[in-house]
């Protein structure tokens, strides 16, 4: 057991924890943001994704022990903590989850995709996001809403919804 | 709306008190015991017989209660805009939570694609009784007629004057009326929520990572447990071995415990420690050995199957049967025979089955547990538990998908056993790996169809099917004689409106141990693929377009509506290169119809599913959006059960183990997908399932058309068709 220092959403945290837990748990049960999600332990769905330093990643694949101690960490907690990022803003619009439990992952996913690439196309898109399961099939809502998104970020607009 | 833990305690010593009353005018509780409430009641309060969905308190602050709960459906959104249409109040201004269980809220169970067709009435009434209770008080006091006084915005007014009461001001006056029995509805032509786009309120939380699932429960001293489930699912267990798992830091205990199911208990070995990573690791340190039995032999999917061609050999029991179908058949000039087959399936909802539960020492319980239904998770808890239903209060959280997983309690029985031991709130949560090996699963399943054609026609149809009953193994429900009840509400002609001269539906139960329950549209996803396959290949039998040779056989003017529609939405009739196709099914499930056509084209890697155009007539519908999102979503789940891997079973044990061997579809592999909605006005059907069946044939049909290869079992590996 050993005292970790991290940096999660612009906020120094310690969790005392065992070496080889992975950051997943150490966000959700320790440090108790429980907006990142488990769903299935070996980095097959991206429930668990978060940023290390700007870069999408399976938290579930993280041991604590194996984190840079400059790495800054973002959570779903952390995107649009002050007002609404352009992702989250075109979700509401296109009205995206169901269930919403693998939604955490797929918005870590977009914005990352969308910081990197502004303006991806639909291709784009598809790489970027085919790490991310949905098991309501929210998939066309994804890709229309990264769409959105990305034209939103350009013009400095609102995302619009274009079938309503 | 505020989904808030705090209101929903508030909620449940209300309604503790309440009975089985409409629950208006409640001064406020801060501070107040229960005892100083009950004082305060008229007594007139406690004999009210209505619905107890709604709390309008005397600050005006008002509570709708969902009885249904939310695994991605959109429940938190329709069953409150049922009372909220009526009562007139804006949904944005309440506070909306989930029933508990308790019984005055009658059925619970979001399943069977039920909630608006099943509360269509009964909300709208408790909110229009509520919205008639408050006008008379209004009409009183200002002694006039109640003809006189209308209600929008949680507020009555008078009419062609300045005067207004909020309802927080008539509540309590209200409270201590008699409740209307027969209050009158909205004309729907009047209606301002209901039918109409607007958006669900429980997204935002839904982007923020603030909603709370099942998962996310934390209760002060909780511990978490990771279980140890037999690899065979029904082994017993000779020793346990738990030196290792102990050495683990965090692991405090290692305790043997009880899966139980509808149709047997397993045994278990519950790991608990101080965080659930630690638990899991204990886990996995383990040394236990099983006694498998026979299971290896007689557990397979191979053994299950090989009975099921068996059956499909004779004829089985009769379910229902229009002319002599077998005579006919045994005469025919032109006819067919085949079998269809499905695979089992895991429903592999993102979020794992979790449960919460604290059991007390004065020997009441608090449970969290994200199940379909709240007043069948009470019942069981109190049979785990082995207190009275009154000893429990019940939270039901979001549910991070289920499909109808989670309305299976084993892991709720888990929790429960292990709750009593340890006299502390336990944590159950399963591993991805529990989720997919240990099962319920949708059954896999036969259709062995028959049928004739005559003179361009088709004239005789029998569907056989032929596998493991739900019925059967989850309810113990089934004689040996009898044909599955259940394929009443699927293949009969009364459901699916094909008027053949001839017809016939029957049914062999083979028997497994492998759990299973039902799974989105439940055995509608099973024989759909095999009815609407082979309505198919009697139409090329009888050189008829298949869309021709439904209608020929479809009098129902909805039917023939959907298909039509399809057929115009979907091009039906343009001309197609070679190596593309088009396939098209119709299937009426849980009160709705539902048909779907897909477009196909073969290239060098196989077939590419390309674009997929559904239409649905559930009547009428809450929210055109979610219909819509709904029928997307079976389309995605539609061909993930028909390309993807199934589950089976091999010595006893599930072949597949995670999202890498059970694969399900990803976003690059979704086709262009269309989604039209019929505006029928008929009473309100289902949106959650049915817009699944038609998905799978729709898709074997294209191949058909694209490749003249006729595919009769799925999955189908699409990338070796060419």
């Amino acid at each position: 057991m050993a005292a970790y220092q991290l940096q999660i959403n612009g906020k120094k945290m310690t969790a005392e924890v065992e070496a080889d837990m992975p950051l997943l748990w150490v966000i959700r049960d320790v440090l108790g943001l429980k907006g990142t999600k488990y769903g299935c332990g070996i980095a097959q769905c991206g429930a668990c994704t978060i940023h290390i330093d700007g870069i999408p990643v399976r938290s579930c694949q993280i041991p604590i022990a194996e984190l840079s101690r400059k790495a800054k960490i973002t959570t779903i907690e952390g995107i649009g903590e002050i007002a609404l990022h352009a992702i989250q803003e075109s979700w509401v619009e296109e009205q995206v989850p169901q269930c919403g439990y693998c939604q955490s992952g797929q918005i870590m996913s977009a914005v990352a995709l969308l910081k990197n690439n502004p303006q991806p196309t639909d291709e784009e898109i598809k790489t970027a996001m085919n790490g991310n399961l949905c098991r309501c099939g929210t998939y066309d809502r994804i890709q229309k809403g990264i769409k959105n998104a990305a034209v939103a970020l350009k013009t400095g607009t609102s995302p619009v919804r274009n079938d309503k | 709306m505020k989904y808030s833990a705090t209101s929903r305690r508030l909620f449940i010593k209300t309604s503790a008190l309440a009975g089985v009353g409409l629950v208006l005018g409640l001064p406020k509780l801060k501070g107040e015991t229960l005892s100083s409430i009950s004082k305060n009641l008229p007594p007139e309060f406690i004999n009210l017989e209505i619905n107890p969905f709604i709390i309008i308190r005397t600050d005006g602050s008002i509570t709708l209660i969902n009885p249904r709960p939310d695994m991605g459906q959109g429940s938190m959104q329709a069953a409150p805009s049922l009372l909220a249409e009526e009562l007139e109040v804006s949904l944005e201004k309440v506070t909306i939570i989930q029933s508990d269980g308790q019984r005055k809220y009658g059925s619970q169970q979001s399943g069977g694609s039920s909630t608006v067709r099943g509360l269509w009435y009964p909300l709208r009434k408790a909110g229009a009784a509520a919205k008639e209770m408050l006008i008379q008080v209004a009409a009183s006091r200002w002694a006039t007629s109640t003809d006189l006084c209308f209600a929008k915005d949680a507020t009555i007014y008078l009419k062609n004057s300045d005067k207004s009461f909020s309802y927080g001001e008539l509540a309590e006056d209200a409270a201590k009326l008699p409740v209307p029995k027969n209050p009158k509805l909205k004309d729907p032509a009047d209606f301002t929520l209901l039918g109409k786009y607007n958006k669900r309120l429980d997204i935002p939380s839904k982007v923020t990572g603030k909603a709370i699932f099942g998962i996310d429960i934390d209760v002060p001293g909780m511990v978490y447990a990771c279980i140890q489930h037999s690899p065979t699912i029904h082994a017993s267990i000779i020793s346990v071995d738990d030196t290792q798992s102990l050495l683990v830091k965090g692991v405090q205990k290692v305790i043997r415990c009880k899966r139980t199911m509808p149709h047997r208990q397993s045994d278990a070995v519950a790991v608990v420690a101080s965080t659930w990573w630690a638990a899991q690791k204990g886990r996995s340190l383990l040394n236990v050995k099983w006694d498998d039995g026979q299971l290896a032999l007689t557990q397979t999917t191979d053994a299950y199957f090989q009975k099921a061609y068996e059956a499909a050999k004779k004829e089985g029991v009769r379910h229902e049967e229009k002319g002599d179908f077998l005579a006919k058949f045994n005469t025919a000039s032109a006819k067919l025979e085949a079998v269809y087959e499905t695979p089992f399936l895991a429903h592999a909802p993102i979020e794992p089955e979790c449960a919460v539960v604290h059991y007390k020492e004065d020997g009441t319980a608090e449970i969290w547990a994200h199940v379909q239904g709240p007043d069948g998770g009470l019942v069981d808890a109190a049979r785990f538990l082995g207190i009275e239903q009154d000893k429990i209060k019940f939270h039901v959280p979001l549910l991070g998908g289920s499909f109808g997983r989670k309305a299976y309690h084993d892991y709720l029985s888990e929790a429960c056993f292990l709750a009593k031991e340890l006299k502390k709130p336990v944590k159950v949560l399963w591993t991805r790996e529990d989720d997919i090996t240990q099962g319920p699963y949708r059954p896999g399943m036969l259709s062995r169809v028959q049928g004739m054609v005559a003179n361009g026609k088709l004239t005789g149809f029998h569907h056989h099917a032929i596998g493991e009953s739900i019925v059967g193994q989850v309810f113990n429900g089934l004689k040996p004689d009898e044909a599955d009840p259940w394929l009443s509400g699927e293949l009969s002609t009364e459901n699916n409106q094909y008027q053949f001269p001839v017809s016939k539906v029957s049914w062999t139960h083979v028997k497994t141990d492998i759990p299973i329950v039902w799974w989105r549209s439940v055995y509608a996803s099973n024989f759909g693929w095999g009815q609407e396959c082979f309505i198919d290949e009697l139409a090329h039998l009888a050189g008829k377009d298949p869309l021709e040779a439904r209608l020929a056989l479809l009098k129902d003017e909805r039917f023939r509506k959907v298909l039509e529609t399809l057929a115009e939405k979907a091009n039906w009739k343009e001309e197609l290169p070679a190596g593309k196709g088009k396939g098209l099914a119709i299937f009426a499930s849980f009160g709705s119809i539902s048909a779907c056509c897909i477009t196909v084209s073969t290239s060098g890697k196989g077939i590419i599913i390309e674009k997929a155009v559904s239409v649905i007539d559930c009547g009428h519908y809450v929210n055109p959006d979610n219909v819509v999102a709904q029928t997307q979503g079976n389309i995605v789940m539609g061909i993930s059960a028909a390309i993807k891997d199934g589950i089976t079973f091999s010595n006893g044990k599930c072949d597949q183990t995670n999202y890498h061997e059970y694969q399900i579809l990803r976003i690059n592999e979704i086709p262009e997908m269309e989604v039209h909605i019929i505006q029928s006005g008929a009473e309100p059907g289902g949106v959650g399932e049915p817009g699944l069946p038609p998905v799978a044939p729709a898709l074997g049909n294209a191949i058909f058309a694209a490749t003249g290869v006729r595919l009769r079992r799925l999955p189908i590996d699409i990338t070796s068709i060419s």
